[in-house]
């Protein structure tokens, strides 16, 4: 195999991977926000993603036939499961985990998961009277992504970049695009607001904030509210970029994302998103372990296939922890939020 | 005082109800009716309650009042077989139907053997599911090693492939089947450019690139429709036209929704024929959607079929002893024994071990997210 | 401590004996157990026939008759009366109910199995305090060491060897024991070593020496090392050099930034000791198999149940060792960075088992798996009027049964002992315990490997009752479920946990289902929103409204209660980052493993 096709293919699978990290990023921050001022994970958080998913369903499938422009329909689904979403994760924590600020740490884990699994049945309670169970995206045509042979659907951007070798669609650039401004609201909320330094000082010492001032309980309810919001966005951009979600299908990218969370020091804005990023592009290289075992001529690498993304991802981690037990950015006295 | 005394009354009606009526014989569903496959598990259950539904008045003539109770498994190997031992205890359970997950079959048609409750499965292609030879576990679904080498040959015969790659879903079903189907193209000599296996229900991208690099003629997904329909989604998406093949979990008319405007160059065996072809197919559709105002997929039709094989036997069994309600010995061997009309997947009859004698695959094409017949073939297992 | 003495609120006035009340309820429940489960009876019965036939009441009254052992446990009564409670329900009237329908033999070894889970993963989690998500994987390891060995798997295993011999036998034996013996030796020369005894510059070249030791070995066995067909040495030296040289780096770069890495280097230099250990292990492992190929072939069925009792220690051992394994490389991580960790390597574990076809059978799983069979057991069983398919189930029962009981036995030991106050030390102050003398590592390691020991020893009797295993049981809710065990019946308290299991058990097997079954004919019920189909939102809601109302768990401990009952805000220690893990937000120190001496005597802390 020569390097003008082995080049194009590394760079798609890396591509891809950062895409994929990109979801894989603002899912994270969702976790490690609320980690950051509850050292609690947030088990539900997976099922705030998908109810994010679910609002942005919900708002393509009305808007389906509506004639309006294909980014106002996004913008609105985007707004729409950010409100549901935060409100949401609001809520819960109100019921589910103040209650229980004072009780050792295990237990708001253990309603956490309760939550999580109330959800999913709710979810697909909600949607299976309407006799749905996968939820299949109706995105604006050109979201959709080109399909070739079927003609003028075609979007120019998704062109453009194939011709020069990059697999990548018009969702796929606004799934970034959207990411990043995410990224800097987020960032400029945490850093540069009144709201932004009173939460990072009930992260840091709540009794301290306290007697600040603060309320913590207020700031916790908004670092809930920005999470969840996060949440939503991640469902959304899940939803139009993968284009099917199910009431159960938070699970497994929410195990990742904490893992991402995990990776990049918990706690940790900047490491929930470098985290992210990093995951999405090693379980896309480890999945191609194969094709590089067999350039190599190494025949064991050559069974190291998809089927192994998902521990490889873990295995990094691990080795990762065993040299920096407090993750990629985590430091001991890490600013958190 | 009151409320007691209704309440006893209400029981000594319920007593006398019971009394006075025929005798109450069951058949049970056992599948995943929670969690995250429950969509597919209560198309099973519901295809069977259409069946028991029909069924129910020629029951009532023979005196016999008939019940279908569902089991909910939740694809779990250790409670499926808590609710099998239930259903062993529950007498007047004379059959069932079940499971989904062939990881679930196992324990649970061991843990009926004893007290002879038969089993017709109406989704499990593992060939170890009846290569134990129990005398209570049949399927109407074509075994891994039937359906398998149908599809490698219809993969180079009628598509003509000589590269394949092959993807599976890391299940005992996915990974069955493409086995086989590697087994199958191995001995003809075509070349098998990919061979992997993948739990990932949502990103592709790793696999589509290197399909992309491989350039095979054809991808086999062993699988179901849920996943494989994003998978495709995503490769057509990529530009990649290559046809893609894979087997009855794909019977589903979520395919195409799923897999959206990619829904083209598909193709998949099943047992179930397809709605144009059978006049009693569309008539079970139409009655599906009535009754559960829910489209019906393949494991319904399958569900229905294994339903229609235990009523049509407890009914066999019936007449054999009598005109007497049979035992569930009986109506095991006359499950066993007998042969079946009327199905959505033609006429049924078992082997030694279970398996069903011969049986028309077809195969199923999607073009631009229609449905259509593309060739049928008939399998026979090994064993007669 | 825990285990002496259940709850024990303030008593102002004397709890009366319930002696009366108790064999009461025995005989009742008892009586309903036995009348809800004879099908011949109930059909004579009429109304109350019905009643007792629908699921939910079933479900109800096998709740109510396993309550008895609670209660026996539980209430002030003559030690007679709890004991022929106790012992009559669970070896008298729970069998005979059994004979009529297996699911009870059955949910009771599941609720056996899980209660011994559950009393394993407290000890790794409730007394030393670390968070394991992945503790299914120990399980199974124990499922699969009896699975592999006593099913038609093992013959296709040496079918495969004959097919595939590679290397020699001798010449892997040989190198195996040597680099068996070399990583055990440096290990353990190691083990007692402290960054502080190192220098810089003796660190380094510790590390470097073993990192070329590997390559060495590597380079030189090369085409030797063959698993099956396929040689694995340099794809093993690249999987492992890539890393290791990654982390090389990184200390380097830590080091020329004034860091000081020489407890880093040294933990890399035990791991890659304890690499070899595992390799040689492997090795030797494989020239056995290779010797005994033929003869394994002809196993068809595996291998003869008498081995059952062997391999019931096998199980306990190696999932022990499994333990440590995961253990040794995580342990020095804290609170959540550990329980994602395990996370991973439980699915690791799992994923495995669904990749290794050859040893695993892959995601086909392995049938029909054997068990033992006693004689005389089954002679006995005959006797009381068993039907002969049912011996097997009643054997496991009363096994499973023995086994809970010894490992409730080691249980309370070991709480008693220096161990178990070094778990406590720990779980409630990591530097505090040091700083007294605890060995950290190891007093995590022995909790780590006793709790997959347990683990280990029911899967092996889990895979035993299900004739088959397959990847699918062992995933990650089960874990968590085991963990949502452990916490709802009360963490550190063994009555707690075992009661928990129960909880747990009951629900998801007989009752949610029961409710489902009893509702499925309603028709103002629409099928969307049937019960059965919710079965997650009703468990997700009990857990909620469970740990709501009793966050300290059911049957909590003594210390736990104390603790919780601590009226004073908690301080918040997140951002030292190092602070009790698991326990109460509370930066208290309690004392470590002192019994208090009033019932209402705070542990240590000050109010």
């Amino acid at each position: 195999m020569d390097l003008a096709t082995l080049l194009p293919f590394v760079v798609n699978v890396i591509a891809g991977g950062l895409v994929l990290g990109f979801v894989y990023a603002i899912i994270a921050l969702g976790y490690t926000m609320v980690y950051g001022v509850l050292q609690l994970i947030n088990f539900a958080h997976s099922e705030v993603f998908v109810t994010g998913a679910v609002v942005g369903f919900e708002v393509f499938r009305v808007l389906e036939a509506n004639p309006m422009n294909g980014y106002l329909k996004l913008l609105i689904a985007l707004l729409a499961a950010m409100l549901v979403s935060g409100l949401l994760n609001v809520t819960i924590e109100r019921l589910a985990y103040r209650p229980l600020r004072n009780a050792p740490r295990l237990v708001p884990l253990i309603t956490a998961i309760g939550v999580s699994l109330i959800l999913q049945d709710v979810l697909r309670l909600i949607e299976g009277f309407q006799g749905r169970f996968d939820l299949t995206y109706t995105l604006p045509g050109g979201f959709s992504g080109k399909f070739c042979g079927e003609g003028s659907s075609c979007v120019a951007l998704g062109d453009t970049l194939r011709s020069i070798g990059l697999d990548l669609q018009l969702k796929d650039v606004i799934l970034i695009v959207v990411s990043l401004l995410s990224l800097a609201v987020l960032n400029y909320l945490v850093n540069r607001t009144r709201l932004g330094k009173a939460i990072r000082a009930v992260a840091q010492d709540r009794v301290t904030a306290g007697l600040m001032g603060i309320d913590s309980n207020r700031m916790i309810s908004a670092t809930f509210l920005i999470g969840g919001a996060l949440g939503g966005i991640s469902g959304v951009l899940f939803g139009m970029k993968f284009g099917t979600v199910n009431a159960y299908s938070g699970f497994d990218p929410g195990i990742i994302a904490f893992t991402a969370a995990v990776l990049g020091g918990i706690g940790s804005i900047p490491g929930a998103v470098l985290g992210g990023l990093a995951l999405g592009v090693i379980q896309n290289l480890i999945g191609v372990t194969n094709i590089f075992g067999g350039l190599l001529g190494i025949a064991n690498l050559e069974s190291i296939d998809a089927s192994y993304q998902r521990i490889g991802a873990f295995i990094v981690l691990v080795l990762i922890l065993i040299f920096k037990p407090t993750g990629l950015l985590g430091k001991s006295n890490v600013e958190k939020v | 005082m009151k409320s007691t005394a209704l309440s006893l009354s209400v029981l000594a009606a319920l007593a006398l109800g019971s009394a006075s009526a025929q005798t109450t014989v069951k058949i049970a569903t056992l599948s995943p009716l929670s969690g995250g496959q429950s969509d597919l598990g209560t198309q099973i259950r519901n295809g069977a309650q259409l069946a028991v539904n029909e069924y129910r008045a020629q029951f009532q003539k023979l005196g016999m009042n008939l019940q279908l109770t569902a089991y909910d498994d939740q694809a779990d190997p250790a409670t499926g077989t808590a609710q099998a031992r239930k259903i062993a205890a529950d007498r007047s359970i004379l059959a069932v139907v079940g499971t989904l997950n062939s990881g679930v079959a196992i324990p649970s048609s061991q843990a009926l053997l004893s007290s002879r409750v038969a089993m017709v499965s109406p989704a499990n292609t593992a060939n170890n599911v009846t290569d134990r030879a129990l005398s209570n576990m049949n399927r109407i679904v074509a075994r891994d090693d039937a359906q398998g080498p149908a599809g490698a040959n219809f993969l180079t015969d009628n598509l003509k492939a000589k590269k394949v790659y092959l993807i599976n879903d890391k299940t005992a079903y996915g990974e069955g089947l493409t086995k086989e189907v590697e087994k199958a193209l191995k001995a003809k000599g075509t070349q098998v450019v990919g061979n992997e296996g993948t739990e990932e229900k949502s990103d592709f991208s790793s696999i589509v690139a290197k399909i992309r690099l491989q350039r095979p003629d054809a991808i086999y997904f062993g699988g179901i429709y849920n996943q494989i329909g994003v998978f495709i989604k995503q490769l057509r998406e990529a530009g990649i036209t290559t046809p893609v093949m894979g087997g009855d979990g794909m019977d589903s008319s979520e395919l195409a929704t799923i897999a959206g405007k990619g829904a083209t160059n598909i193709y998949f065996t099943t047992v179930a024929a397809p709605i144009d072809a059978l006049p009693a197919a569309r008539t079970f559709a139409a009655n599906f959607q009535k009754t559960f105002k829910d489209q019906a997929q393949g494991f319904a039709a399958f569900g229905y079929d294994a339903a229609k094989v235990v009523l049509q036997g407890i009914l066999a069994a019936h007449k054999a002893n009598g005109n007497k309600v049979p035992s569930r010995t009986q109506v095991e061997s006359a499950i066993r024994k007998g042969s079946f009309t009327g199905l959505l997947s033609g006429n049924v009859s078992f082997n030694s071990v279970g398996d069903r004698k011969s049986a028309t695959l077809y195969v199923m094409n999607v073009q631009g997210g229609k449905y259509r017949l593309s060739a049928r073939l008939p399998v026979r297992p090994a064993r007669q | 401590m825990t285990a002496a003495n259940p709850v024990a609120p303030r008593r102002l006035t004397p709890v009366p004996d319930r002696t009366g009340l108790l064999l009461l309820i025995f005989v009742a429940t008892s009586a309903l157990l036995l009348l809800s489960h004879n099908r011949d009876l109930l059909d004579t019965l009429g109304g109350l026939g019905v009643l007792l036939r629908n699921p939910i009441v079933e479900a109800i009254v096998v709740s109510l008759f396993l309550a008895n052992v609670l209660f026996a446990y539980l209430w002030r009564a003559a030690p007679w009366a709890k004991a022929l409670v106790g012992l009559g329900s669970l070896l008298l009237i729970l069998p005979w109910a059994g004979q009529e329908d297996t699911s009870l033999l059955d949910l009771s070894i599941q609720i056996m199995i899980f209660a011994a889970l559950a009393l394993g993963l407290n000890i790794v989690v409730g007394l030393a305090g670390l968070l394991d998500l992945g503790y299914v994987a120990f399980f199974a390891v124990g499922a699969y060491a009896w699975g592999i060995f006593a099913s038609p798997r093992f013959a296709e295993i040496g079918r495969y060897f004959v097919e595939n011999p590679g290397a020699s036998a001798a010449a892997t034996a040989v190198l195996g024991a040597l680099t068996l013996l070399a990583g055990l030796g440096g290990y353990l020369a190691l083990q007692r070593r402290r960054a502080d005894d190192l220098s810089g510059s003796g660190a380094w070249g510790l590390t470097l020496l073993l990192v070329a030791g590997w390559v060495a070995w590597f380079l030189a066995g090369r085409g030797l090392f063959t698993l099956g067909e396929r040689p694995w040495s340099l794809a093993a030296l690249w999987i492992g050099l890539v890393p290791t040289a990654l982390g090389l780096l990184y200390l380097a770069y830590s080091r020329g930034r004034g860091r000081d890495v020489r407890g880093a280097l040294l933990g890399l230099s035990r791991v890659l000791l304890a690499l070899a250990g595992v390799v040689g292990t492997v090795l030797v492992a494989r020239s056995i198999l290779l010797l005994t190929a033929e003869g394994i072939t002809g196993l068809t069925t595996g291998i003869d149940p008498g081995f059952f009792w062997l391999f019931l220690a096998l199980s306990i051992f190696a999932a022990a060792v499994v333990g440590v394994l995961i253990g040794l490389p995580v342990l020095r991580l804290k609170g959540d960075y550990l329980a994602i960790i395990t996370l991973g390597l439980g699915e690791v574990i799992r994923v495995l088992a669904n990749n290794l076809d050859l040893y695993s059978a892959g995601s086909q799983g392995i049938t029909p798996i054997g068990s033992a069979s006693v004689g005389w057991f089954d002679t006995l069983a005959a006797r009381l009027g068993f039907a002969e398919d049912q011996y097997g189930l009643l054997f496991l029962y009363v096994l499973s049964l023995l086994m809970v009981a010894l490992i409730l036995l080691v249980n309370v030991r070991l709480d008693r002992s220096r161990i178990g106050r070094a778990w406590i030390a720990i779980r409630d102050d990591e530097v505090a315990a040091q700083a007294m003398g605890v060995p950290l590592v190891q007093t995590k390691l022995i909790a780590f490997a006793t709790g997959a020991s347990f683990a280990g020893v029911m899967g092996m009797i889990f895979a035993a009752k299900q004739t088959f295993v397959s990847p699918e049981s062992f995933n990650l809710f089960q874990s968590i479920g085991v963990l949502a065990m452990v916490i709802l019946g009360g963490m550190g308290s063994f009555p707690g946990v075992i009661l928990g299991a129960t909880v747990v058990t009951l629900l998801n097997l007989r009752i949610l289902p029961g409710l489902g079954e009893a509702t499925a004919g309603l028709s103002w019920i629409p099928q969307q929103a049937n019960p059965g189909q919710l079965q997650r939102l009703i468990f997700g809601a009990i857990l909620v409204a469970m740990m709501l109302l009793r966050p300290e768990g059911l049957l909590p401990s003594r210390r736990r209660t104390l603790e919780l009952h601590h009226e004073d805000p908690q301080e918040d220690d997140s951002a030292k980052g190092t602070g009790p893990s698991l326990t109460g937000g509370g930066g208290d120190v309690y004392s470590p493993g002192l019994e208090t001496r009033e019932e209402d005597e705070p542990t240590g802390g000050t109010k």
